[in-house]
């Protein structure tokens, strides 16, 4: 069964206000929109309340739904849609490691198992200091690079055991490893480098 | 306009129609779960699809593909079967297979399409989903590990309720359909959603595992609980009402019926009246009919007929109450009363105590204005009409009258008459919105009837049906709202005091002792200590405000027990049909009167129902029935001072109006949960 439904996590605040720099930029989200379109901010509102509480407690959803004359179950809905918004506290690196289909026939097991190895616990649960949070997620939207984990706002893709072991271990030592694909990939060109327009020069940068 | 082919059969539809819609028109009916006439298309449960060509060559959903000129349909191939064979296989795969124990055996959508396209046994080895149970309130029962996520209650609830509780959260296989924080859905229409689930995951709650739909015997009858007169099918098991179900009459309640119609039904077996009784020595005492009509003659015979007074209550058949008159007259009496709570509506103009627009014109209304009502619990099901014009975006409203949560938007012109008297004077802006409206129209409620100044009220709301342009020759968008079932049937038989009077000055007489002897034919719903010293005889089915102050009490018929004419609050002639008998020594009402009749020496002369009907039909040409007839429109109304107090809902709470439903132990729940606890905190539709 799924816990979704109900925020008793015995850490859930009376209530939520948006400090006032988050509430300067909610407001630019909400006037990007028509009049009458608010509601097209959700998205952003609820990650901005996510970002200044940690994780998105129901009274943010409320806080969010009033902002935007939404029902509150309009916003609970799309705030429980997405594995990016987190209802119950996480650790400080929140590791989502995706498992779908293209993820997983591309070896997210092995991912899962690292961080098993190095985290000693498993998806759902966080580590007794508290740092890190493992937790399975849906397709994260990156399965060219597949397997990925997404750590905070970073993505880490093409990750075998090795590698994610690893990320885990630097980012345990305070480091911050080099997000983007761990197989030296150049955005999602084919893995071994490009196959057609050789001749142009591949612009630089990129993840 | 589209031509297609589906099946081999040409057909040519309005532009617009969806595939489903077109098979429908050629009576090919498509297996489906998530489309319904009344609501949004959303296309996710893939149940309905069909092979299309030209097109992608896979199946595609047929309740959300748009028909196109030259199609070719097929809705029975091997591809198609196939396919829906597929989606079953997948549907079935979370579900819990527990027909045996489900209330919904019997008359589910998924049992009866698996026959047709599920397999003998399951492919899926690995564990089924739980989903953990909500709460949905006192009505509605819910099992979420049989949903199949079709989303019909979501879209339900936020667009004919318009109390937008209801969401399907989470993500995939983790989906579940909730109600807000898993708070009781505060709908008056809620219980339809037990119609609308296609599966047994909610389910009518008062009604669990008491019966199964084929014991169950149907009657096909009316609801009496509000004005509307929504259409409603009785099911019966022996002598017990086991559940009300809606009917469809698209000109009266399309398909839903409100909370209280359908689940009051408990109150029929608590309270009841199954035998006469007699007052004794300050005590109601069982008596046999033979008694009670003995104990009536010894108080009325040689009474002059000026003495007495009869009050018809909110649910009097029309039946009973021609017989009544009819006997009243005999007795010399026109001392009638069929509108207990004192509302000055005219008898003498039909239009200015009709809803004549008529309940499905609401649907052509581009300008509204409410007076005085409460139509979420007045009617709510005529509320859900006016939501769904309100949806289109083509009706404003406006409202004069507490500021209430209605679930759609208006403007609050004012509390009280003022607000009305400067509208009806033109002198406020929503005039002009009436004016340049094309089919404008008010609704005049209860609430600004039934006050010392109603006829003042009335006059103004005339006033403004002229200046308004309301009364036009294909359109009158004069309203009124009644709550009393009985009220419009009493009205157009003259159930109403002669030489001018009214329900204040029998109430008078009855107190000074002019009046000696009062028949209340079902009347609760008045202030008793205004009887006075009267005699008091009541006739009805419980035992409730009536009954206690009365001096012989006449068992009679509930509604489900009678095959009884109601018209309801646009004028509609109906019938209600009796479904259970009567409990004890209780019988149908018309017949108490006329055995009565006969007592007092001035025996009616009618023996059968076809009798009595055709005495109506003399008394008033209306009662022949058949369509709504249109009223002929004239001057009403009173003039004078209106009182400055604000006009206020004759409804406190809507589940408890009459006798049924505040002996039903089901709504003193729902009171308890969305009155109680609502006044409680401060909120709620009068909030
Ligand atoms: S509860 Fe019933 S109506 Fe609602 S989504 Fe589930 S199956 Fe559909
Ligand atoms: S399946 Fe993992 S990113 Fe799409
Ligand atoms: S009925 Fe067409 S997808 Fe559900």
């Amino acid at each position: 069964m799924t816990e979704h439904a109900n925020h008793q996590n015995g850490v859930e605040p009376a209530t939520f206000a948006f400090a006032p720099d988050y509430l300067r930029q909610a407001e630019q989200f909400i006037a990007k929109y028509p009049p009458g379109r608010q509601a097209s901010a959700v998205m952003p509102l609820l990650d901005l309340a996510q970002r200044q509480h940690g994780w998105l407690p129901r009274a943010a959803i409320d806080t969010v739904a009033s902002m935007l004359e939404m029902p509150p179950i309009r916003v609970q809905e799309v705030a429980t849609f997405y594995s990016m918004y987190v209802h119950h506290p996480v650790g400080e690196h929140h590791v989502q490691v995706c498992t779908n289909l293209p993820c997983w026939l591309r070896g997210s097991d092995e991912v899962v198992r690292a961080c098993h190895d190095v985290l000693g616990v498993d998806p759902g649960s966080t580590t007794a200091d508290g740092k890190f949070t493992v937790a399975e997620v849906e397709c994260a939207g990156a399965c060219v690079n597949a397997p990925v984990v997404q750590i905070g706002d970073d993505y880490y893709e093409d990750l075998d055991y090795e590698t994610t072991k690893k990320i885990l271990e630097a980012l345990k030592r305070g480091e911050k490893p080099q997000p983007g694909s761990q197989t030296g990939r150049q955005c999602s060109c084919p893995a071994g480098g490009p196959t057609t327009l050789k001749k142009v020069a591949p612009a630089t940068g990129g993840a | 306009m589209p031509k297609l082919t589906i099946d081999g059969i040409e057909i040519e539809v309005e532009p617009g129609t969806t595939v489903l819609q077109a098979a429908e028109q050629l009576g090919i009916e498509i297996p489906r779960f998530c489309y319904h006439e009344r609501l949004s298309i959303a296309g996710n449960c893939r149940m309905c699809l069909v092979e299309v060509a030209p097109g992608p060559p896979k199946p595609v959903a047929s309740c959300a593909m748009p028909t196109a000129d030259g199609m070719i349909v097929k809705t029975d191939s091997p591809m198609v079967r196939k396919a829906r064979k597929g989606v079953m296989e997948f549907i079935l795969i979370n579900h819990p297979l527990d027909c045996p124990t489900c209330d919904q055996g019997g008359e589910c959508d998924l049992q009866d399409q698996a026959m047709l396209y599920g397999c003998d046994r399951g492919r899926f080895h690995e564990e089924k989903r739980g989903v953990q149970d909500k709460d949905f309130g006192p009505l509605i029962k819910n099992f979420m590990t049989r949903c199949i996520l079709c989303t019909r209650c979501v879209r339900f609830a936020t667009e004919v309720c318009g109390v937008p509780d209801v969401g399907a959260i989470g993500r995939g296989e983790h989906t579940e359909i909730t109600t807000y924080l898993d708070r009781a859905l505060a709908s008056e229409l809620s219980g339809n959603l037990v119609d609308l689930c296609p599966v047994g995951a909610l389910t009518n709650k008062p009604y669990a595992f008491s019966a199964r739909s084929w014991e169950l015997r149907r009657t096909e009858s009316i609801d009496v609980l509000d004005a509307m007169g929504c259409n409603i099918r009785i099911d019966t098991r022996g002598s017990q009402v086991m559940r009300v179900l809606p009917r469809v009459n698209e000109d009266v309640n399309e398909e839903w019926i409100s909370d209280k119609s359908r689940h009051a039904c408990d109150g029929l077996l608590r309270q009841r009246l199954d035998t006469p009784y007699v007052r004794r020595d300050g005590q109601l005492r069982p008596a046999s009919w033979a008694e009670a009509f003995a104990a009536i003659a010894g108080r009325v015979k040689g009474l002059p007929g000026g003495r007495i007074a009869a009050i018809a209550g909110d649910q009097a058949d029309c039946e009973s109450m021609v017989a009544l008159k009819d006997l009243m007259t005999a007795l010399g009496s026109d001392n009638l009363e069929c509108r207990q709570d004192g509302a000055r509506v005219d008898p003498s103009v039909r239009a200015s105590y009709l809803f004549n627009s008529t309940l499905a014109g609401i649907e052509a209304a581009d300008a509204l204005l409410i007076i005085g009502a409460n139509p979420r619990w007045e009617a709510p099901v005529l509320n859900a009409r006016i939501r769904k014009r309100y949806l289109t975006g083509k009706l404003k409203t406006g409202v004069v009258g507490p500021r209430i949560h209605l679930t759609y938007r208006y403007d609050h012109l004012g509390e009280g008459p003022a607000a009305l008297k400067e509208v009806a004077a033109g002198r406020h802006p929503f005039f002009e919105v009436m004016k340049h409206a094309q089919r404008p129209m008010l609704i005049l409620g209860m609430g600004a009837l039934t006050r010392a100044d109603g006829g003042v009220v009335l006059g103004e709301a005339c006033k403004l049906a002229y200046a308004a342009g309301l009364i036009k020759p294909d359109w009158n968008g004069f309203n009124v709202l009644h709550t009393a079932a009985a009220r419009v049937g009493g009205l157009d038989l003259g159930f109403v005091p002669g030489r001018g009077r009214g329900l204040a000055d029998l109430l008078a007489d009855a107190g000074t002792g002019a009046i000696e002897v009062v028949y209340l034919l079902g009347a609760d719903e008045m202030d008793m200590t205004r009887l006075g010293k009267a005699f008091v005889i009541y006739q009805g089915h419980h035992g409730d405000a009536g009954a206690q102050r009365a001096d012989v009490v006449l068992p009679g018929a509930a509604y489900t027990e009678k095959d009884a004419t109601y018209v309801n609050t646009e004028g509609r002639v109906q019938n209600t049909r009796m479904a259970t008998f009567p409990p004890g020594e209780a019988r149908e009402d018309w017949k108490i009167v006329r055995a009565l009749s006969e007592v007092l020496g001035h025996r009616l002369p009618f023996d059968t129902l076809a009798q009595v009907r055709s005495r109506l039909v003399q008394v008033n040409p209306v009662f022949a029935g058949g369509e709504v007839t249109h009223a002929a429109w004239g001057a009403f109304g009173e003039s004078g001072t209106l009182d400055p107090a604000p006009f206020l809902s004759p409804i406190q709470n809507f589940y408890m109006t009459d006798p049924i439903s505040r002996a039903s132990a089901t709504m003193a729940e729902c009171t308890r949960v969305f009155i109680m606890a609502r006044e409680a905190q401060g909120t709620g539709t009068h909030g």
